[in-house]
């Protein structure tokens, strides 16, 4: 059976000259790049000139990229290296309720260490207020970190205002950007972002290296200690193979910006479009039209996530849900849930996202099973049709949580 | 992550669907915890379950445990019905993944409570 993936916000495929490039920096270019001889030194020059690459996909200046192990590290360096070095100016930092995990743990745990932190809520289509985050601001606030574009309903922010406000009161604006870098033009310099969080394997490098763009003149300390890597501020022997191949992939992402995001948001519109005429009693959830290129999030009434994510499976298509069943734990999506959705609702949610190496033959397969699977389901479910009728007899027996 | 016995009772469930005139109907489950299954029974004079039918709004889990639990109860007695546990259909379908245990694994209780409605109505 021919396999499709739609599941490029959770991981990409590496690009095949990408993995070509961190092969050789593996196998014959091993060296490593703090050493003095010629190994070390051809390591050492791979690494500043991946370094110009990924400045270049962001306007930064190389000087003002870090790399790291990926979003989840660079996400905790940003926050904490920044509310650490800048603890005598204030203890007050600003997030939003639908932020990934890697922002959201990062502040409950600043929060056991004295810090205080405002979660902004967001609106119907998971995006925040401006007046909200105004509003929020005290002489303590020392930074504020908003995603650049939510990875499950794919909503962008407006990140140039929040940047613009940000700069005019003189406090930094970090933005976890993981699943717009290298799939979403960005510019730090026109947005006023301060620190920028991006991962490789989100557009075509590998797993397990990333970047923290930090604007020059940023106030922020380590908090991983050991060697003078990355100008003293994150520890550890460069991951070489990664970052030549973070450093191609940005290159390449940034020579076809225009043409995928073109190409790839046609797609999604197609599945939007097609799926809210043809299928009844399904919701899109995130806006409209500030979305990623590639991100499409519905809800189907009726049905739960991830019985719809297993007989999509059986078809050959690999996609991604918010429900419960899916997120770890016994709660929905939390994103979904800011956004008001109720538990049902955000239950029955699936998300596609798309990638470059997609056709349109492989979204029409989609659209051609999709119905007859939500049919199957809600033919089984009690509580769609007739059989809704009824009323549930008693609640949940073994639930604790609600 | 599922056992092939869960998911060939997930693709293939037995028994879907309702009884009209069911002798008893019973349902466990919330739609707020992503799981309701509601359980129909024809029951004849002797107490034996002649009929069994399943509606489950669910996980993959869900719907393997109910479709699991009414292939477990057809022709058997009452009383042997209710000795039926969750645990029991767990095993049936040679396990369910531990996370799963809890909240999508309800199915006996769905029928224990079908029972339970049969015997009000009954008025035994």
């Amino acid at each position: 059976m021919k396999r499709i993936y739609f599941d490029h916000s959770a991981t990409t495929p590496v690009d095949k000259n990408v993995a070509t490039s961190v092969l050789e920096y593996m196998t014959d270019k091993f060296g490593n790049a703090s050493s003095i001889h010629s190994f070390g030194r051809e390591a050492r020059r791979a690494v500043e000139e991946s370094r110009e690459k990924v400045a270049a996909l962001i306007g930064a200046t190389p000087n003002e990229i870090f790399f790291t192990s990926g979003g989840t590290e660079g996400d905790n360096l940003a926050i904490k290296g920044v509310a650490f070095a800048n603890r005598k100016k204030g203890n007050h930092i600003i997030t939003s309720a639908i932020e990934h995990h890697a922002v959201l743990h990062t502040c409950d745990y600043l929060e056991k260490h004295g810090f205080q932190i405002t979660y902004l809520p967001v609106d119907e289509y998971g995006m925040i207020r401006l007046e909200d985050l105004k509003n929020a601001v005290t002489d303590k606030t020392i930074l504020i970190s908003i995603m650049f574009a939510n990875n499950e309903v794919g909503t962008i922010q407006p990140v140039k205002e929040i940047g613009a406000f940000a700069k005019e009161r003189g406090i930094y604006f970090h933005t976890d950007a993981v699943q717009a870098a290298g799939n979403y033009p960005i510019d730090v310099k026109a947005d006023n972002i301060d620190l920028l969080t991006m991962s490789g394997h989100k557009f075509y490098a590998p797993k397990g290296i990333g970047a923290l763009y930090i604007r020059r003149g940023v106030r922020i300390e380590s908090i991983q200690h050991g060697g003078a890597h990355e100008r003293n501020l994150r520890a550890g022997t460069e991951n070489v193979p990664g970052i030549v191949g973070l450093g191609l992939a940005s290159e390449i992402a940034k020579n076809e910006m225009n043409n995928r995001v073109e190409r790839i948001s046609k797609l999604r519109d197609k599945i939007i479009s097609e799926v809210s005429s043809n299928i009844p009693h399904t919701k899109l959830n995130g806006h409209p039209k500030l979305r990623l290129p590639g991100n499409v999030n519905f809800s189907f009434l009726y049905l739960e996530g991830e019985s719809l994510l297993l007989n999509l499976d059986m078809k050959g298509i690999g996609a991604s849900s918010g429900s419960a069943c899916t997120s770890g734990s016994l709660d929905p999506s939390h994103v979904l849930l800011a956004m008001g959705l109720t538990h049902e609702v955000a239950h029955g949610s699936l998300r596609i996202s798309l990638g470059h190496d997609n056709t349109e033959e492989e979204v029409d397969y989609f659209l051609e099973v999709l119905p007859e699977i939500i049919d199957r389901l809600r033919a089984m479910s009690p509580l769609y049709g007739e059989s809704a009728e009824l009323k549930p007899a008693n609640p949940c027996s073994n639930c604790h949580v609600h | 992550m599922y056992t092939e016995k869960v998911m060939d009772h997930f693709s293939n469930p037995r028994n879907v669907g309702d009884i009209k005139d069911a002798d008893g109907v019973g349902e466990v489950g919330n739609a707020k915890c992503g799981d309701i299954m509601r359980i129909y029974l024809k029951v004849d004079n002797n107490d034996v379950i002649t009929d069994v039918k399943f509606k489950t709004f669910g996980c993959g889990a869900a719907i393997a445990t109910s479709s699991m639990v009414t292939e477990m109860v057809k022709g058997k007695k009452l009383d042997e019905a209710l000795e039926i546990s969750n645990q029991a259909v767990a095993e049936a379908l040679g396990g369910l993944p531990p996370a799963k245990m809890h909240c999508s694994n309800l199915a006996a209780d769905a029928l224990h409570e079908a029972i339970k409605d049969y015997i009000t109505k009954k008025g035994k």
